[in-house]
C-alpha cells in the first residue's frame, strides 16, 4: 500500500517536473513560429497564437501553483550539465517553489490579458506579427528567470528580458527617437548588470556553487554583517537598480514609454522592472545578513519613491506620469526589501501589477480613442466620451492610491506596518510617499477625465470607446485590482494572513536570521496609521479636483516646479557629468589610439608586403625551363643538405 | 609471387639501382633539354616510373611487401596527374596553336 503511494507520489512530481519544463517550451516555440513566418503568417492569427500559447502557460501555471501550495513541496527540475570542467558544476535546472510560482501566475495571467488587449491595439500595425513574436521571447525569458535555480541562468533570463525590453521599446524604429530610448534604456541595464555580474562572481568564489539554495544554506552559517556578504548584496542590488530602475539608473524607465503602450503595461509596469524586486527576495538570506546593504536598499528606495512621485506630479505625458509612478512604487517595494519585510515588498508586486497593467492599459485605450495623442493637457471631459475605459482608470486609480477596499490599500498597509515596527520617523515618510501617488492619480484623472474638453478633443469627431477584445481583459485587471488585496487583511481585522503565510516558507530562513526585530505596534497606533492617511488623500483628492478641474490651462510652472517638470534634470547632470566626458575620451583615443597608433601599424604591414612584393615578382620570368631548372637544382641543393648536415 | 620475387632476385640488386638512376637521370636532362611540354611529362613519367622500379626492387629482396603497395599508390596519383597535365596541355594548345613552353613565358608577372 505504502508502495503504491510512494510510486503514485514520485508520478505527480514528475508530472509536476515536466509542466515546469514545458512552461519555458511553449513561449519559445510561439516565438520561433511567429518570428520564423512572420512574413507569412496571417495578421490577425499572430495575436491568436501568441495569447493561446500564454493562454496553455497559465493552464500549466495554475496547475504548478496548486501543486507547490497544497503540498508545502518544491519542485526541483534537472535539465542537463551546462557548464562542467574542472571542479565547476553549473547546471541548467529549475525551481518552483512558492515565491517562483507566483511570479509564474503573474507573469502567465497579467502577459496573457495584455497579449489579448495586444490583439486589439496593434491590429493596425504593419508589425504585428514581429511584435507578438518578441512578446512570447519576453515571455520565455522572463519565465526562466522567474524558474531558474541558479544564478547564472537567472542572469540569462535577466538579459533576456533586457534583450526583448530593447526590442520591443525601438519596436516603431522608423522613428530615430524610440531607437535612442531603446539604446538609453539597453546600456543603462547593462551599467546595472555588470554589478550584478560581479555578484554572481563573488557568490561563486565564496561558496564554491551558484545554485541558489546551497547559496541559502551555506550564507545562513555566517555571521551577520560579514563584508563578503555585504559586497555581494550590493553587486546585486546595483544589477537590480538597473533593471528596476531604482536612482541614479531609473532615467531609462520614461523614455522606455517610447514603446507600444501593452509592453508598458506588460514589461515597463507589471513584470520585467520588478525582477530587481523577486532577485531581492530571492537572495533574501544574504540580504537579511548585510544590515548595512539593507539600510542602503532602504535609502535609496525610500529617494526613489519620493523623486519619483513628485516628478510624475509635473509631467504632462499621460505614459510618462504613469512611468514615474512605476519608478515610485517600485522604490516603495525597495523600501519594503530594506525594512526587511520581503513579503510586504512582493504583495505590493502583485497587486501593482494588477493595477499598473490596468491603469496602462487604460492609457493605450486613452491614446487609442484619441488616435495617437498623449499629451494630457490636450484632453480633458473624456468621462463621457469613453465611458468604460473612465470607469476602469478610475478603479485603477482608487486601487493604487490605497482607498480601501481596493488591492492598493492592503498591500501598502503591509508595507506601511512595517515602516511602522521599524521606528516611527520612518512610517510617516513611508506615510508621505504613499500620500504622493494619490497626488499624481488624481491629478492625472482629472485632467484627462474631468476637466472642460480641450479646443483639441472638441474638434476631435472620431474619438470612440475601444474594441471589446481591448476592454475585457481590462475589465479582468479591473476585477483583480479590487479583490486582489483580500487574501492578505491587516493585523487589525483578520487573523489569517494569507500573502504571508503562503510565503513563509520561502522567507523562513531569512526570518529566523533577521537581527531586528520590530516592535510590535498596539492597537491604538494601528488604527491610527490606518485613518490619518485615509482621511488626508481624501482631502486631497479634494484639492486636485478644484486646482486640476476648474482649470482650464495647467498652471504655469514656476522655480522649483521647473526642477521637477524637468525630472530633477537627472538626464542633463548625467549628460554633463558622464556622457560629454566619455565622448571627449572617446574621440582623444579614436585619433591617437585607434587611427594614429593602430590603423598606422596595420597599414605599414600592408605596404611593407606591397613594397618586397613589387620586388620579389621579378622572379616570376614566364620562362617555364627557368622554372624547372630551379626546382631540379634547388631539390638536389635540399638533398645535399639533407645529406651533410 | 613466390616465382615473380624468385625471378627478380635472379639479378643483382646493383644492375636495378644502377639501372634505375640512368632511367632517372634521362628524365632529369629531358626536363630541362626539352621544350616540348608533351615530351617533358614523358620525362617525368620516367622518373616516376624509375623510383616505382627501384620501390619494387627493394620490397622483393628485403621480402616486405609495403614497398609494392607503394608502387600501386605512386601509380594512381600519376594517372591523375597525367590527366590533368593532358587537360592542360589540351587548354595551352587550343589558345596557342602551340605546345612549346617557351609559348607560356607570357605567364609573368
Amino acid at each position: 500500500m505504502s508502495e503504491l503511494v510512494t510510486r503514485n507520489y514520485s508520478l505527480v512530481t514528475e508530472y509536476m517536473e515536466l509542466i515546469s519544463i514545458l512552461l519555458l517550451v511553449f513561449p519559445l516555440l510561439g516565438f520561433l513560429a511567429i518570428g520564423l513566418f512572420q512574413k507569412q503568417m496571417n495578421r490577425s492569427f499572430s495575436g491568436i497564437l501568441a495569447s493561446s500559447v500564454i493562454f496553455i502557460n497559465l493552464i500549466l501555471a495554475a496547475i504548478l501553483f496548486n501543486f507547490v501550495s497544497s503540498s508545502n513541496q518544491t519542485v526541483e527540475t534537472q535539465l542537463f550539465d551546462w557548464i562542467k570542467f574542472g571542479d565547476i558544476s553549473i547546471p541548467m535546472s529549475l525551481t518552483v517553489d512558492r515565491l517562483s510560482a507566483l511570479m509564474m501566475l503573474i507573469v502567465n495571467g497579467v502577459g496573457l490579458l495584455i497579449h489579448i488587449y495586444s490583439i486589439g491595439y496593434m491590429k493596425e500595425d504593419e508589425g504585428v506579427n514581429r511584435f507578438f513574436a518578441y512578446m512570447n521571447l519576453f515571455v520565455f525569458f522572463m519565465l526562466t528567470l522567474v524558474l531558474s535555480s541558479n544564478y547564472l541562468m537567472l542572469f540569462i533570463g535577466w538579459e533576456g528580458v533586457g534583450l526583448s525590453s530593447y526590442l520591443l521599446i525601438g519596436f516603431w524604429f522608423k522613428d530615430h527617437v524610440n531607437n535612442d530610448a531603446a539604446k538609453k534604456a539597453f546600456i543603462m541595464n547593462r551599467i546595472g548588470d555588470l554589478g550584478f555580474l560581479l555578484g554572481i562572481f563573488l557568490l561563486y568564489s565564496t561558496f564554491k556553487t551558484l545554485s541558489i539554495s546551497e547559496i541559502a544554506a551555506k550564507a545562513s552559517l555566517m555571521p551577520s554583517g560579514d563584508l563578503t556578504l555585504t559586497a555581494i548584496t550590493l553587486c546585486l542590488f546595483i544589477g537590480a537598480m538597473g533593471k528596476s530602475a531604482q536612482i541614479p539608473l531609473f532615467t531609462w524607465l520614461p523614455d522606455a514609454m517610447a514603446g507600444p503602450t501593452p509592453v508598458s503595461a506588460l514589461i515597463h509596469a507589471a513584470t520585467m522592472v520588478t525582477a530587481g524586486i523577486y532577485l531581492i527576495a530571492r537572495s533574501s538570506v544574504l540580504f537579511v545578513l548585510s544590515p548595512v546593504t539593507m539600510n542602503i536598499i532602504l535609502v535609496i528606495g525610500a529617494a526613489t519613491a519620493i523623486v519619483g512621485g513628485i516628478i510624475a506630479i509635473y509631467q504632462n505625458d499621460i505614459k510618462k506620469v504613469l512611468a514615474y509612478s512605476t519608478v515610485s512604487q517600485l522604490g516603495f517595494m525597495f523600501m519594503a526589501l530594506g525594512l526587511g519585510s520581503f513579503s510586504g515588498a512582493m504583495f505590493h508586486l502583485t497587486t501593482h501589477a494588477f493595477f499598473k497593467a490596468l491603469l496602462f492599459l487604460s492609457a493605450g485605450s486613452v491614446i487609442h480613442a484619441l488616435g495617437n495623442e498623449q499629451d494630457i493637457r490636450k484632453m480633458g471631459g473624456l468621462r463621457k466620451k469613453i465611458p468604460f475605459t473612465f470607469a476602469l482608470f478610475i478603479i485603477g486609480t482608487i486601487a493604487i492610491s490605497g482607498i480601501p477596499p481596493f488591492a492598493g490599500f492592503f498591500s501598502k498597509e503591509l508595507i506601511l506596518s512595517a515602516a511602522y515596527e521599524h521606528g516611527t520617523g520612518m512610517g510617516i515618510l513611508a506615510t508621505a510617499i504613499s500620500l504622493l501617488t494619490t497626488l499624481y492619480m488624481f491629478r492625472l484623472l482629472f485632467v484627462v477625465f474631468y476637466k472642460p474638453e480641450s479646443k483639441e478633443i472638441k474638434a476631435n469627431h472620431h474619438i470612440h470607446e475601444s474594441p471589446k477584445v481591448m476592454l475585457y481583459p481590462m475589465a479582468i485587471l479591473a476585477i483583480l485590482s479590487v479583490v486582489a488585496g483580500f487574501v492578505q487583511m491587516p493585523k487589525l481585522f483578520s487573523e489569517t494572513q494569507g500573502f504571508d503565510t503562503f510565503l513563509s516558507p520561502v522567507f523562513a530562513k531569512a526570518s529566523g536570521l533577521a537581527t531586528v526585530s520590530g516592535q510590535a505596534l498596539s492597537v491604538q497606533t494601528e488604527w491610527l496609521t490606518l485613518i490619518i492617511p485615509i482621511s488626508i488623500i481624501f482631502v486631497l483628492i479634494f484639492l486636485s479636483y478644484k486646482r486640476f478641474v476648474n482649470n482650464k490651462e495647467l498652471a504655469v510652472q514656476t522655480g522649483i516646479q521647473h526642477v521637477f517638470a524637468n525630472k530633477f534634470y537627472f538626464d542633463e547632470i548625467y549628460d554633463f557629468f558622464l556622457v560629454k566626458p566619455l565622448a571627449f575620451i572617446s574621440n582623444v583615443f579614436r585619433g591617437l589610439l585607434d587611427q594614429t597608433i593602430i590603423n598606422g601599424f596595420v597599414n605599414a604591414v600592408g605596404n611593407g608586403t606591397l613594397f618586397v612584393g613589387k620586388r620579389l615578382r621579378r622572379l616570376q620570368t614566364g620562362n617555364v625551363g627557368l622554372y624547372l631548372i630551379f626546382m631540379v637544382f634547388s631539390i638536389i641543393a635540399i638533398l645535399f643538405f639533407n645529406i651533410i648536415l | 609471387m613466390e616465382t615473380t620475387v624468385a625471378q627478380i632476385q635472379v639479378i643483382p640488386l646493383q644492375y636495378y639501382i644502377i639501372f634505375c638512376s640512368a632511367l632517372f637521370s634521362i628524365g632529369v636532362i629531358g626536363v630541362l633539354a626539352k621544350r616540348n611540354a608533351l615530351v617533358i611529362f614523358m620525362s617525368v613519367e620516367l622518373m616516376l616510373n624509375s623510383a616505382n622500379l627501384l620501390l619494387a626492387a627493394f620490397s622483393a629482396y628485403r621480402n616486405d611487401p609495403a614497398g609494392q603497395i607503394f608502387v600501386f599508390f605512386i601509380m594512381v596519383v600519376a594517372a591523375a596527374e597525367v590527366a590533368i597535365g593532358l587537360a592542360l596541355l589540351v587548354v595551352v594548345y587550343r589558345s596557342t596553336k602551340t605546345i612549346d613552353i617557351n609559348a607560356l613565358n607570357r605567364l609573368k608577372w
